[in-house]
């Protein structure tokens, strides 16, 4: 298949690898954004054609996993509501929030839907004039322009029964709070290229100038990610610090004009809390007053419970790279995607979903690693 | 010990969709609330049918239920569907499909001409199979309580051969041949049923398995294991197979044949197509050296024509479904979880 095989084929993948091992000469910490990157590094054991030397940690770039508790306990409880049809991509389905799921509401008899757009949430509130239709509007940069389209052509229409529940997150001030941590480590980014798609990534040369550090718009197949490591770890070497894009092919560096003007149409900058990491201010987007009627968290008052996500849930500390799923203690064990204990294992982009449903291709780079290592 | 994330409630105290996904949930599902309850040595067989040995004479007994939207698919229909996946749960214990049951669960309010329309089906594909469906029964529901149609089957075939034909069969160094690509039966409902539009058309796999099986052991080829692929598809099937004998599998998944539209929409979708349904595909484990005469027999019949050896067994004793990839690395398959969800980017 077209732009899919040819990133996946061994040949290529070694000779990008052996130039890497080529050029590295000090230890390289690297943190892949996106979890969608996250799953094709582990999924092909891409760890294991890299020098021990290059040490890739994984990023916050999971928008089921950094969504906050409370939003999914307020979905929960919209959901719950007999007036209501709640719409929903499937990836959320499955997040547990303090009590339950959207699929246990479900069960129990409430009309929760998974959509596979927002304008299919939009034709399920025009077929249901009786029925608020409220869809759950989540992700990054990548589905906020759908998202506003559903917004601004409800607002259009006149759609008096079509709600968002709102929980958009935007890339770069994340990284912004990484790299400012005190004891950060990450030395260079693999940006996640669909957002970039997107956003474009002039705006990212600011990243890489006050943090003087390498970013690289990056693709998803292992030959897009491995090219990917090879420019950050050239810039690293050489003590340069640039944005450069790897996903050519997709990413313009002005991004999708149309999709970034219909976004700031809808929505406006705002402070968000990602779920195990905090409150990043200007992270977050949120509707404009001219779309605020929409906005379903006012309409449904409903009791925010269990706001406390700090206990020491681990999943902070994996999305910010500081550790690795395996370094939890519930790992496998209590936590499993059947019976998940933070939404890193439910997610499809999840970092620990990715180790869990890939482990023995973990295992096997693990080995190989030290077998690299001790020879 | 401190538990970090915050604890869901109890999430299995009603029924989910996921318990009918085929995967871990399903398997929950019997081992607790209903093997427990009527344990007895034919279901112990772990097979689609049970082996029932009554006067001497070998039958083997079967029970399905369709409850499939839309109604009419791309590739296929409810009626044909019930037809074949019955004679499909016959055929995989090596009998030769004779007499089905056929119990209409009707929603008010459902079409007649549907009806006669899946009727017309379910005649068709008994006729092609050889099978007759020789009783039944009807019920209505109340408007809303059905998706318009359920059908419930139940079969019966009788052996005709002495090969013993199921997990318990399954050697170390088997092979594991494929009957064709994988997927299509899944992706073809959801694109229907979800109004997805790709740029290729995908059409169902639905289709009756009995000949090249028949021609199997009709040709004195030792079938130690036959599945169908339905729910749950390819991983599930393997790893149910691996944990109920207790053997380890290897799969190469470069020899898994994928059609392009299934890989694109699996891609887009972010599902994984080792998990997808299929409803005209089987696996059959075969000795080494039956292999090519195995291969040869499947190539003959159109539904089986893209037949090849994906992989084989590796061991007794450990038990596992590893995946090897075009990079050369191993992946372990377990049972599908729950149901495969769409992403969100």
């Amino acid at each position: 298949m077209k732009f899919l095989h040819e990133y996946r084929q061994r040949p290529g993948i070694e000779r990008i690898a052996r130039e890497i091992v080529r050029i590295t000469t000090r230890h390289w910490t690297i943190m892949e954004v996106c979890g969608g990157q996250t799953h094709a590094i582990v999924k092909y054991g891409l760890q294991q054609f890299l020098p021990s030397q290059i040490r890739l940690v994984h990023g916050p770039g999971c928008p089921v996993c950094v969504t906050p508790l409370d939003i999914i306990d307020q979905a929960i409880a919209i959901a719950a509501r007999p007036d209501v049809i709640f719409c929903t991509f499937g990836d959320m389905l499955r997040v547990p929030g303090s009590e339950g799921d959207l699929l246990g509401v479900r069960a129990r008899g409430g009309d929760v839907r998974m959509v596979y757009s927002p304008l299919h949430a939009l034709d399920i509130a025009r077929r249901n004039p009786n029925r608020k239709v409220v869809f759950f509007a989540v992700g990054f940069e990548t589905t906020a322009p759908a998202n506003a389209m559903a917004a601004f052509l409800a607002h259009e229409q006149g759609l008096n029964n079509f709600f968002l529940l709102v929980s958009q997150f935007l890339v770069p001030p994340a990284i912004a709070a990484i790299s400012s941590a005190a004891d950060t480590r990450i030395d260079g980014y693999l940006a996640a290229g669909h957002v970039c798609a997107v956003t474009g990534f002039e705006s990212y040369q600011q990243l890489a100038d006050t943090f003087r550090v390498p970013i690289v718009v990056t693709g998803f197949e292992p030959l897009d990610i491995l090219q990917g490591i090879l420019m950050c770890v050239r810039q690293l070497e050489r003590d340069k610090y640039q944005v450069q894009n790897q996903y050519a092919r997709a990413v313009e560096p002005a991004g999708n004009p149309h999709a970034q003007h219909m976004l700031q149409q809808v929505f406006e900058v705002s402070s968000q809390t990602w779920r195990g990491v905090g409150n990043i201010p200007a992270s977050g987007l949120r509707l404009r007053a001219a779309y605020s009627v929409l906005n379903a968290a006012p309409l449904f008052d409903e009791k925010r419970s269990c706001p406390d996500d700090t206990r020491g849930c681990i999943s902070g500390e994996i999305m910010l790279g500081k550790r690795t799923p395996p370094d939890c203690p519930h790992f496998g064990e209590s936590c499993q995607p059947q019976h998940p204990l933070g939404a890193p294992m439910v997610s499809s982009e999840g970092a620990c979903a990715a180790y869990y449903r890939y482990r023995a291709q973990v295992i096997t780079s693990d080995a190989t690693d030290r077998a690299t290592h001790e020879h | 010990m401190n538990i970090d994330c915050p604890l869901p409630a109890d999430i299995e105290d009603t029924i989910r969709l996921g318990h009918g996904s085929g995967g871990e949930l399903s398997q929950n599902l019997f081992r607790n609330y209903i093997y427990p309850y009527i344990k007895n040595p034919w279901l112990d067989q772990a097979h689609d049918s049970a082996l029932l040995t009554i006067k001497g004479s070998q039958l083997v007994f079967t029970t399905d239920s369709f409850v499939i939207t839309p109604l009419f698919f791309p590739g296929g229909d409810i009626g044909e569907l019930a037809v074949y996946g019955t004679v499909n749960d016959l055929a995989m214990s090596g009998a030769r499909p004779m007499y089905l049951s056929c119990s209409l669960i009707l929603e008010e309010g459902l079409p007649l001409n549907t009806l006669k329309r899946i009727m017309a089906s379910m005649g068709r594909a008994a006729a092609q199979t050889g099978v007759h469906l020789v009783t039944g029964d009807t019920k209505v529901v109340e408007r809303g309580k059905g998706d318009g149609l359920y059908i419930n089957t139940a079969g019966i075939g009788v052996l005709e051969h002495e090969q013993e034909i199921g997990p318990g069969a399954i050697r170390a160094g088997d092979r594991i041949l494929l009957s064709g690509d994988i997927g299509r039966h899944g992706m073809a409902v959801m694109a229907s049923r979800e109004g997805l539009s790709f740029d290729t058309s995908l059409h169902s796999d639905c289709a009756p398995l009995h000949e090249p099986v028949r021609d199997l052991l009709a040709a004195g080829i030792q079938v130690h294991c036959l599945r169908d692929l339905t729910r749950g598809g390819l991983a599930t099937a393997l790893v149910e197979l691996a944990n109920a004998r207790g053997v380890s599998v290897e799969v190469q998944e470069s020899a898994v044949p994928i059609d392009e539209s299934v890989e694109g929409a699996c891609e887009l979708l972010g599902l994984d197509p080792l998990y997808v349904a299929n409803e005209g595909r089987f696996v059959v484990f075969v000795p080494e050296e039956e292999e090519k005469a195995a291969l040869d027999i499947l190539r003959c019949h159109s539904v089986s024509a893209g037949s090849q050896r994906i992989g084989l067994v590796t061991a007794t004793g450990r038990t596992g479904v590893i995946l090897k990839n075009s990079l050369g690395c191993e992946r372990l398959l377990d049972l599908l979880q729950g149901e495969q969800l769409p992403r969100i980017c």
